[in-house]
């Protein structure tokens, strides 16, 4: 593994090693801006073929009009965008600017002092005042509080809006504000990475400052780039990392441009319009060269010459490619981004999606995928945060066998539980200690005395909170010590490690000392397989077992606290390897897991509390309106199997028994899951044509064996089941089951709250995120965020369907009006001599595309087929979208059969007009104007081309109002 | 009352449906923004269909009554002499003697009148097969020539008819020196019919195309001789034969006006026309015709406007009729309709 070492304060040495701390998110400069924006763009097939169109026309044998008619909208369709791309470059520097220009204060040559953040090198020590931010990646090294402690906000890091706590290295404790100055010094660390919740180094003091050992770092020594230093009066650090090397600026990447399902549709029409196109050409230009020498020839008013030059066969078929050029409409991308843009900006502005609690709109981060919203098969749904309200109660507790709450459903006001706590019963007075002691929340204590408490994980909060409803109030919290309120009654503890919650190990553990008796204990609370297998010999944990059940099977929460008493010895030992391990710089996080196994066994189990997560409103109505319009639900949560199944059940994921029907895969081994998951599909086979609602159920480890060997049975279960349950799955799982839904082609859209759907919501079709209570990180990976569940049936029913319907209409209708125009053209060159001649002058095919035909855009981005309480009340309607119905080849092939019908339709008005002139000489004297030739009659080109496109304006139109399904002032 | 209500609205001004007193254009601007402006749909129920069509028929049947009528009145003569003014020596090699000019190509036409026509009378020749919509040829001209003649020096767009020795050409191009020059003289018995012919081209052509002071120069002096010749005297904007002959003809079939006679003809009058018989359409097999035509408010004869009126309208009322019976003997019941309403899918339309 590549490293960096740091040299805390040393001037001469570090000065060219890294990149100062300049910000950079700017794409362009000033110089490469042209050609690198232009270089862009052409790389689309589209601009290629446009501008191979437009350098054509400026050879005047073969172009049939002014080419200013072609450069003139290119050139303002790549002004455009480059203008665009521009005003985001330059508002990116200016905001590059505003950070690297603001002042800081940083050592140099041991003398405090002003400079700008952009100046910064890796080595500077740094002072932060409260409520600064930080301008690069920190290791701390002294803080204005005695303990060495510190508070962040990481919201523009995580999204998480609470504090978090940050701590100097043991290093560096005690060294007094006046010495940091002078410190010098080693950090080892690994090269910059984006991982925001890893910093595996080291750092190693020099004298004078002692300390000869090797101090371990992790992500709580540091301070990371964009966060805020909040009640602290001042902190001080190391710079690690600067500029774009900074753990944020690495996590900074271009994501995956996304390409809606109609996109690539839209592209492959493009790409038969495009053969069609040269189909005719070819034709028109063999029929244009054989027309030329039998009979033009003969025609001695065209003077054709005998010889002409060596490319003269080219000659005619050139000018149909030019004529018929027309045909790939070149201002359908710029219609479509527009009303794209216009149907994001009505998702943000719409009120009915307006989270009233917080106030929070929702909001569409990608403009150009609402269309898919329309067409979504799979919806993948997080279960916590996303169906619940993450808002953890504290409802039941089994204490020792005895089940509190059970009868009024809150154990916080069941007398007996009340009665053992003032009675001082032992098992339920540790069992408070361990909900009070046994986490990482901080009090924060009020001037008015009142304690509120802010903690990472709201479990942890609704166990504190509840804690200090039964008399044992958490009150204070620095690093080490511990206060604990009792019934009046102060105790303090000395917290020696914590053994934190990963995903994998699924439980946390402390070590404290009670500084009353001085005896150390162990105190855990995790998940009940991470809790009861390590339960000590001979303890029955069989009520533990059947109480877990129970409350998961009302939908609850559980966790299993346990606690162990510790000898001095075995942890002056333990104690050890559990600090090697965290100083460990490779595979730290396994061998910290392995160091916490030695000392998490022979648990004492205490009991089960268990939690309520409420159901957010309106999610059961949501899903069962969504499943109506044929959409599929699989739920992924990390929750266990009965919870999930409780939760699916209230929200109207499966009917209950008689109707719906689960089916388990279960297993632990290869074989099990095999022989599950082929029982399972037989079922699925079976009921299949019955109308039954049949769902089945996975844990994580089943389907980690399931993915791997039997992909293919699972990807055909996965197709005939309509609804899925996979509980115990891990992030890297959730995305595996978007990415399988995928393969098969169906339309994903995933939804989730937390950092933990991430990867599940940045790999599906369309990614949601919700806004809630687990931060922000999901909402800022997603294509969509808002405020509650309820508000997807409205996103997809409403805004995906509407945009879906208006593109379909807009992109085929935009093939229609080109394809007119031009086919208008390909009749006239055969009463021409098929020579190319254009029937339109530049001026009215330019108005034509940019200001006749551009009002139906504007117009159908607010038509609506369909009320939307009508969309709502019968959600079967989205199936239309979802097959594709309104835009596919054969509803193409509509439109292009309706242009060449209404071209025979104009072409037979037009026909006429030999029997028509009279008129012309009646209105001669007046008609000055052609709109007055026009109706006169024609007698010459001009004025019959004026009455063609005058006639075609009005069909255009006239099959535009046709197809608008209301009409809006 | 009022308070209450400014209260409310400072309150929650997120929720606007509470704001004081809205203003229409913010009304706009919020009705935009949810999409719920105002709209009408049209709703497809039997009796409004078939009043529609009914009504439609009911415009559209008299309408094409009056044009028809309008486009029959028009007295309308054509005469086909192409080959009629060949001489019968000539007339298996009419290139030959259309090419030799030192045969006189005089022709004598006796049109007759079969209804009385009523002043003016246009007089047209028609060509037929005759392509002035060729690219080659609709292009070559050069419009800035025909407004400031030789001041303005750059003729490429005129080639292959651009220069001649080393001179530019005015006017120059395919479209001018292919000018059409058959000439008609008209009598009625002994006496002459006057033929008005000025202002028979556009008067816009006249006043802003061509050049009042830019005059024929170095016209038809090559070696190849296309069609009539200008007299170098008048300015272009006064060679109305030009003028109209440049007004290039969108189809390949085309009339163009000659002049007017501003005289009555009376039904079994012999109109004699002197043609002389210039223009070289045998090599190509184009035709020539010569039409004496009245006019109506609607223009010349046309059936069609009235023809396609009356199609139009009857069958409007044929299908109203069709629908009313259909609904007669098989009425909507309000359940059917409730159920059409609701079960029209978003594809309907397709």
């Amino acid at each position: 593994m590549m490293k960096r070492y740091v040299y805390i304060n040393d001037d001469e040495l570090s000065e060219d090693l890294y990149c100062v701390n300049r910000i950079s998110n700017r794409k362009y400069t000033v110089l490469n801006f042209l050609p690198k924006n232009l270089w862009e763009q052409f790389s689309r097939f589209m601009n290629q073929y446009f501008l191979l169109i437009a350098c054509l026309q400026l050879w005047p044998l073969i172009t049939p009009v002014n080419p200013a008619s072609t450069w003139g909208p290119l050139i303002l369709i790549f002004a455009v965008s480059a203008t665009k791309e521009a005003w985001d470059d330059y508002n990116r520097y200016l905001s590059d600017k505003k950070a690297n220009e603001k002042e800081v204060w940083v050592v140099k040559q041991g003398i405090k002092k002003h400079i700008q953040a952009q100046d910064i090198r890796v080595g500077d020590i740094l002072w932060l005042r409260k409520n600064d931010e930080v301008p690069c990646d920190l290791v701390l090294i002294g803080t204005s509080d005695v303990q060495g402690l510190c508070y962040v906000e990481t919201s523009a890091l995580d999204g998480e809006t609470d504090l978090k706590t940050r701590v100097i290295p043991s290093a560096c404790m005690g060294i007094d504000s006046e010495l940091l100055h002078k410190i010098k010094g080693v950090i080892e660390c690994p090269n910059p990475d984006k991982d925001i919740r890893r910093f595996d180094a080291n750092l190693r003091l020099f004298p004078p400052f002692i300390d000869n050992d090797l101090c371990p770092l992790t992500i709580k020594n540091t301070l990371l780039q964009s966060c805020y230093l909040r009640n602290t009066e001042w902190a001080c650090g190391v710079a690690v990392y600067t500029g774009n090397e900074t753990k944020l600026g690495m996590s900074r990447g271009i994501p995956e441009t996304k390409l809606t399902a109609m996109d690539a549709m839209i592209d492959k029409l493009t790409g038969a319009i495009f053969i069609f196109q040269l189909v005719v050409v070819i034709v028109l230009g063999l029929a244009g060269n054989v027309w030329k020498d039998t009979e033009a020839r003969k025609q001695w008013y065209v003077q054709y010459p005998n010889e002409g030059p060596w490319y003269e066969f080219l000659i005619i078929p050139l000018r149909f490619e030019l004529l018929c050029s027309i045909m790939i409409p070149i201002s359908i991308k710029v219609s479509l981004d527009f009303v794209k843009s216009l149907y994001a900006k009505f998702i943000d502005w719409d009120n009915e999606m307006v989270d009233v609690e917080t106030g929070t709109p929702a909001h569409a981060a990608n403009t150009a995928i609402s269309e898919d919203l329309g067409q979504v098969e799979y919806i993948l749904t997080d279960k916590t945060g996303t169906l619940t309200e993450n808002r953890m109660i504290f409802k039941r507790c089994c204490v020792s066998g005895v089940f509190y709450g059970n009868e009024n459903g809150d154990a916080l006001k069941d007398v007996e539980l009340l009665s053992a706590v003032a009675s001082g019963s032992p098992d339920v007075i540790r069992f408070l200690k361990i909900m009070a002691i046994c986490n990482t929340v901080i009090p924060i204590q009020s001037k008015s005395g009142s304690i509120s408490y802010k903690a990472q994980s709201q479990d942890e909060e609704a166990l504190v909170r509840a804690a200090a409803h039964l008399h044992m109030v958490l009150v204070n919290n620095n690093v080490n010590i511990l206060e604990i309120n009792f019934n009046g009654a102060i105790e303090h503890h000395e917290i020696l490690d914590i053994l934190e919650f990963t995903s994998d190990r699924k439980r946390m553990s402390v070590v404290v000392k009670d500084r009353g008796s001085g005896r150390i204990f162990l105190l855990s609370k995790g998940a009940d397989e991470a809790i009861l297998p390590h339960a000590r010999a001979g303890q029955q944990t069989r009520s533990f077992a059947e109480a877990v059940e129970q409350y998961a099977q009302l939908g609850l929460r559980t966790l299993c606290f346990a606690w162990r008493g510790i000898e001095e010895e075995e942890y002056q030992e333990w104690s050890l390897i559990f600090k090697e391990a965290n100083s460990t710089l490779v595979d730290r996080e396994w061998r910290v897991a392995e160091a916490c196994q030695r000392l998490e066994h022979d648990f004492e189990i205490l009991g089960v509390a268990a939690i309520e997560d409420r159901l957010q409103d309106g999610v059961p109505e949501t899903i069962e309106t969504l499943r109506k319009a044929g959409i599929n639900f699989w739920m992924l949560t990390g929750d266990k199997q009965n919870t999930a199944v409780q939760i699916a059940l209230s929200c109207n994921f499966v009917s209950p028994e008689p109707k719906g029907q689960l089916l388990l895969i279960n297993g632990k081994t290869e074989d099990e899951v095999c022989r599950s998951l082929e029982r399972v599909l037989l079922t699925m086979r079976i009921t299949e044509s019955e109308p039954k609602d049949v769902a089945f159920v996975i844990d994580g480890w089943a389907l980690e064996i399931a993915l791997k060997h039997y992909r293919k049975a699972f990807t055909e279960l996965a197709i005939l089941s309509r609804t899925a349950i996979c509980c115990r799955v891990t992030p890297s799982q959730k995305a595996q089951l978007v990415e399988l839904l995928k393969s098969c082609e169906y339309r994903t859209l995933a939804i989730g709250d937390g950092g933990n759907d991430v990867r599940m919501i940045q790999q599906a079709d369309i990614g949601v995120g919700i806004s809630g209570r687990e931060g922000l990180q999901a909402a800022r990976a997603a294509d969509y965020s808002i405020g509650k569940f309820r508000f997807l049936k409205r996103l997809i029913l409403v805004h995906g369907r509407y945009s879906y319907n208006r593109t379909a209409f807009l992109s085929q209708y935009s093939f229609y009006k080109s394809l007119l125009i031009c086919f208008i053209q390909i009749f006239f060159s055969f009463i021409s001599g098929v020579s190319g001649t254009s029937l339109f002058n530049s001026v009215s095919l330019m108005a034509y595309n940019v200001v006749y035909t551009s009002i139906p855009v504007l117009v159908s981005v607010l038509d609506k087929d369909l009320s939307e309480r009508t969309v709502m009340q019968h959600p079967q309607i989205l199936f239309y979208c979802q097959a594709g119905r309104l835009l596919n080849p054969s509803t193409f092939a509509g439109w292009f059969g309706r242009s060449l019908f209404h071209d025979r339709g104009m072409g037979w008005m037009i026909g006429i007009e030999r029997e028509f002139e009279g008129l012309y000489h009646l209105v001669l004297p007046s008609s000055t104007t052609s709109s007055c030739a026009s109706i006169g009659g024609i007698s010459s080109s001009d004025s019959f081309s004026a009455l063609s496109s005058s006639l075609i304006y009005y069909s255009t139109n006239d099959s535009f109002i046709f197809f608008v399904d209301d009409f809006r002032m | 009352m009022d308070m209450v209500r400014m209260d409310g609205g400072s309150a929650s001004a997120a929720v606007p449906e509470d704001q004081c007193v809205p203003t229409r254009r913010s009304n706009a601007i919020q009705q935009f923004t949810q999409q719920s402006l105002p709209s009408c749909k049209p709703v497809l129920s039997p009796a409004s269909v078939i009043t529609t069509f009914f009504l439609m028929g009911v415009i559209c049947i008299p309408v094409g009554f009056v044009s028809l009528h309008a486009s029959q009145s028009v007295v309308e003569i054509v005469d086909r002499y192409d080959t009629y003014c060949i001489p019968d020596p000539f007339k298996s090699n009419k290139v030959a003697y259309i090419k030799d000019s030192s045969i006189p190509k005089n022709c004598t036409l006796h049109l007759k009148v079969p209804k009385p026509m009523k002043s003016p009378i246009y007089v047209y020749y028609q060509l037929d097969n005759y392509y002035q919509n060729h690219r080659r040829y609709v292009k070559s001209k050069s419009d800035k020539q025909l407004i400031y003649g030789l001041k303005y020096n750059d003729t490429s767009l005129c080639k292959p008819e651009d220069s001649n020795k080393g001179l530019p050409i005015v006017p120059c191009g395919l479209i001018a020196w292919s000018l059409f020059n058959d000439t008609y003289s008209f009598s009625r018995g002994t006496v002459g019919l006057k033929v008005n012919r000025k202002n028979i081209a556009w008067k816009s052509d006249r006043d802003h195309k061509f050049g009042r002071h830019v005059y024929p120069f170095n016209f038809q002096n090559g070696t190849l001789i296309g069609g009539g010749k200008l007299d170098p005297n008048i300015p272009l904007s006064d060679q109305e034969d030009l003028v109209v002959w440049m007004r290039t003809a969108a189809l390949p079939s085309f009339r163009k006006l000659y002049g007017r006679i501003e005289e009555d003809l009376d039904v079994e009058d012999v109109v004699t026309v002197k043609v002389l018989n210039n223009y070289n359409t045998y090599s190509f097999g184009g035709k020539k015709r010569l039409v004496l035509s009245t006019s109506s408010w609607l223009g010349g004869k046309n059936d069609f406007l009235g023809v396609a009126y009356l199609f139009v309208g009857s069958s409007s009322i044929f299908i109203s009729l069709v629908f009313l019976l259909l609904h007669v003997k098989n009425p909507r019941t309000e359940e059917k309709e409730s159920q059409g309403k609701n079960r029209r899918p978003c594809a309907a339309r397709n």
